[in-house]
């Protein structure tokens, strides 16, 4: 049976992964056994931000087969015998930066003949070889959800990667995908509402008639999923298979989340309004007004997915937009995670985004976690990412300072247990500052302003 | 004496008054830019011009001057090249005015008929410190139109004024070249377009030169006023620079080129690739105003790097970074940002504050009147709680002719 009921998805991916990790953290320093390891690798020394509720200033992390073992105090954890360790004194190591929203690998999906388009899948379309991920990888980040752009109300299904280029890097797509325990590739569903997904018929040229459109295939994809039910399994009885209604109900079972584009205050409420119709899992993103109506946000449990750029405007939806976004947020109750936006922000500054916000006032903790776990609990991925916690993914970058400080250099980024990026490797450096030979393969294609890219200021 | 410094900044900070009264700036490290660093100094601000600096126990301070502190001053920053004013915050035809499309070739544009000092980017950027900006008509057309330099104050482009006509926009990249059958479609098309602007100009002035000579002529005989060709006259005769906006390093070789043929003053702007032809733009003695350093690396800037400015600076070639122009979003950088991520890739903390005064004060040709704190200059500072590179530091206040406006609002 299908519970259509909105998912209380918030309270068990904000509050529950806080508890639980620190148990899990007191599991790991307490339960170990040393024992003899050729495959493990620990740093020690280090000051650490597990994401996880702690700063641990001489820290050590543990590394077996591409998981965290252990993390913890350097003078109580324990490393197994015949480990490789690395004295990492100085440094600072945090879990890998996970981005919620980025358009890297040369993208498109939804193409433009109509405004609704749930059954594309933007893994079809993506440039592993794409250097942005080189430059991703430079800045920290080891997750990436890839999205495709906003020109549509609903735009396709994204999909979640992780960067795999240690080695020789991946071959395809396939390499790169996160997937469930079914073996299928994990991702969630683009939507967007105000000015980008609206046009010329057949798109809509108000909000009114956007929602409209949304509320009549979420409402026939309803139907389609009853017909299929009670079909109970007869072929003879069963709908068509049709690929952009299974999308939608994917996203009203909540195993599909839904990655909403929406900028202005009102269009914040109207996707709360539509997600609670049609009890989808949703994320908001870039939410420039959501400062406006954070206790509205906040009381529907809906997390936030913020851009920071550096100046207000470029549209009216985006004048009101400002770096105090996520301290507004965050004190409402609303779980922040930033975003890149990558080629709206460069992926190689992530960590800007986070100190720019604690300029205006967030939490720093807050702030490191809206570049991490809270970019992983918007993913459905915080069981395997987003904090240093035994038994997580090994994925964390090593840095040379603060990671909230102008002057710190992403040293290395891990993805599990891998290292997949080393500025001491001129190759990687390359990707890191720039230069001869480290520019792009593609140019994005994103939506409604893929013209203006090209034509610089055109009127 | 504290007490009485904190009211003062409340009151300033609050009520902006629009003239300059005797002013002191105290602050615990102000960087003067032209000279050493001072630790717990004073400047006094008298008549809106820098009155006199040092250390706070040297400086006499004038009975009844207004008194405001800050931990770090700098000079009122100046950003080298922008289309703030002209490419306003909502992106629509109501406030876009950096770029003419109707014709390759429109060097007559002035940016004092399009520069609104209303546009509320401008008090956006002056809030990170920014006093000064070189703005004007955007990339984009072969020849787009001509800059200003603007105070970022002022209820009239009068006010705001520093200097009329600095520059001349010329573009030598993929968004200046045109698809179909229109010109200019290629390299070599844009070169040969400017090349004959350039001698009908030096033509138009041969003929004015000689008309000036004969007194006798008649109003019949008399060579009709050309606003496009008097421009360009300007740029021949030097009054004007050229500044050329190309990111490949054939087309900086391009810009060169020109420069030598017509002995003017080539200004190279963005220049992504300027750090491939360091001896070539050395030996022709032109300035780098350099792109953001986080400006997109894809088209022409695919190949740009974070290390443009340190590899500038280590050659001798004058360089300042600039905010330059976006099409969408930031619609406008903030320099000390861009100069900051250069700090954090070879240059210098202080070359980094240099870049985005002095030596922008040097190239635009004003470093008499701003750039560094000097006395004689005009008071336009630049307050912050901190190293003012810092991603978390606050700009807390700026000052513009001794006069003291809010910094960024948070």
């Amino acid at each position: 049976m299908v519970i259509w009921n909105r998912r209380n998805w918030i309270g068990a991916a904000a509050i529950v992964p806080w508890i639980g990790s620190s148990l899990l953290e007191e599991k790991s320093a307490i339960g170990l056994e040393p024992l003899e390891d050729s495959e493990s690798l620990a740093w020690t020394h280090a000051k650490i931000l597990t994401a996880a509720g702690s700063v641990i200033n001489d820290g050590t992390l543990v590394v077996q087969k591409g998981t965290i073992l252990a993390v913890g105090p350097s003078n109580t954890t324990v490393i197994p015998a015949g480990a490789k360790v690395v004295d990492a004194t100085g440094k600072w190591i945090m879990p890998g930066l996970v981005c919620t929203h980025s358009h890297i690998g040369g993208v498109g999906a939804a193409d433009g003949s109509s405004p609704i388009q749930p059954g594309v899948r933007i893994l079809d379309s993506i440039n592993v070889k794409d250097a942005g991920f080189k430059r991703a990888l430079a800045g920290g980040l080891t997750t990436l959800n890839i999205m495709p752009g906003s020109g549509h109300l609903i735009s396709g299904q994204t999909v979640y990667c992780k960067l795999r280029f240690a080695g020789k890097g991946p071959s395809t797509i396939e390499d790169i995908l996160i997937r469930d325990g079914q073996d299928k590739p994990l991702g969630g569903l683009k939507m967007a509402n105000g000015t980008n997904s609206q046009g010329e018929a057949p798109f809509p040229g108000t909000r009114g008639k956007s929602a409209f459109l949304v509320r009549e295939q979420y409402i026939k994809a309803r139907e389609y999923h009853a017909k299929r039910q009670s079909a109970d399994g007869d072929q003879e009885k069963m709908p068509p298979r049709d690929l952009h209604l299974e999308s939608l109900i994917e996203a009203m079972q909540g195993t599909r989340i839904v990655h909403h584009h929406t900028h202005r205050h009102d269009d914040i409420i109207t996707v709360l309004r539509l997600s609670q119709e049609f009890g989808f899992r949703v994320v908001l993103h870039h939410v420039s007004e959501g400062w406006k109506v954070a206790k509205e946000i906040a009381e529907a449990k809906v997390p936030c997915s913020v851009i920071v750029v550096d100046s207000p405007g470029g549209k009216l939806e985006a004048r009101d937009m400002t770096f105090k976004n996520g301290h507004v947020l965050d004190q409402a109750g609303v779980r922040v995670a930033f975003h890149t936006d990558d080629w709206i922000t460069d992926s190689r500054v992530f960590s800007r985004s986070a100190a720019l916000a604690v300029r205006s006032g967030m939490n720093r903790d807050r702030a490191i976690e809206a570049l991490t776990i809270a970019g992983a609990e918007m993913l459905g991925l915080e069981n395997r990412i987003g904090s240093l916690v035994a038994g997580k993914d090994a994925d964390f970058c090593i840095l040379s300072g603060d990671p909230l400080s102008v002057y710190t250099r992403v040293l290395e980024t891990w993805v599990e247990g891998q290292k997949a990026f080393d500025l001491a490797n001129p190759d990687d450096a390359l990707y890191a500052e720039g230069g001869q030979g480290a520019g792009f393969e593609l140019n994005p294609y994103l939506c409604c302003f893929g013209q203006a890219w090209q034509q610089t200021g055109a009127k | 004496m504290f007490k009485a410094i904190l009211p003062g900044i409340l009151v300033c900070l609050l009520g902006s008054s629009s003239w300059a009264e005797t002013l002191v700036v105290k602050a615990k490290l102000i960087h003067t830019v032209s000279g050493k660093s001072i630790a717990n100094g004073a400047i006094v601000c008298v008549d809106g011009k820098i009155a006199s600096i040092g250390e706070i126990a040297a400086v006499v301070i004038p009975e009844g001057a207004k008194v405001i502190q800050a931990e770090v001053v700098t000079p009122g920053l100046i950003d080298v090249r922008s289309s703030v004013g002209l490419s306003g915050i909502l992106n629509v035809d109501h406030d876009s005015d950096h770029l003419e499309t109707s014709a390759p070739l429109q060097p007559e544009l002035r940016a004092i008929d399009a520069y609104n000092p209303r546009e509320e980017l401008i008090e956006y950027v002056r809030g990170f410190g920014i006093t000064t900006v070189h703005t004007g008509h955007a990339p984009g057309e072969l020849i787009s139109g001509q800059t200003m330099i603007a105070k970022t104050r002022g209820g009239t482009v009068q006010d705001a004024l520093v200097f009329d006509g600095k520059a001349v926009c010329a573009t030598l990249t993929e968004s200046s070249q045109k698809s179909g059958k229109q010109s200019p479609g290629t390299r070599g098309k844009q070169m040969a377009m400017l090349r004959a602007l350039l001698i009908e100009a030096s033509e138009y002035r041969s003929k004015l030169n000689k008309q000036s000579k004969e007194t006798d002529a008649s109003d019949d005989s008399k060579v009709a006023r050309n606003l496009k060709l008097e421009t360009i006259v300007d740029v021949l005769d030097g009054k004007k620079a050229l500044l050329i906006t190309a990111d490949r390093a054939q087309d900086i070789a391009s810009a060169l080129r020109l420069g030598e043929e017509f002995s003017i003053r080539i200004w190279l702007d963005s220049a992504a690739e300027a750090y491939q032809l360091i001896p070539q733009i050395k030996k022709a003695g032109v300035p780098v105003l350099l792109h953001p350093s986080m400006a997109r690396a894809n088209g022409d800037r695919e190949n740009m790097t974070f290390r443009s400015a340190s590899i500038l600076k280590e050659s001798g070639i004058p360089f300042a970074i600039e905010s330059g122009f976006e099409a969408y979003v930031p619609k406008v950088r903030i320099v000390l940002f861009e100069a900051a991520l250069a700090a954090a890739h070879g240059l210098s903390k202080e070359a980094a504050l240099e870049s985005i005064t002095l030596s922008a004060a040097k190239i635009l040709g004003i470093e008499d009147r701003v750039g560094s704190i000097d006395v004689g200059k005009e008071a336009d500072l630049a307050l912050y709680d901190g190293d003012p590179l810092e991603y978390t530091t606050h700009c807390i206040g700026v000052v513009i002719d001794g006069v003291v406006y809010p910094g960024e609002s948070r």
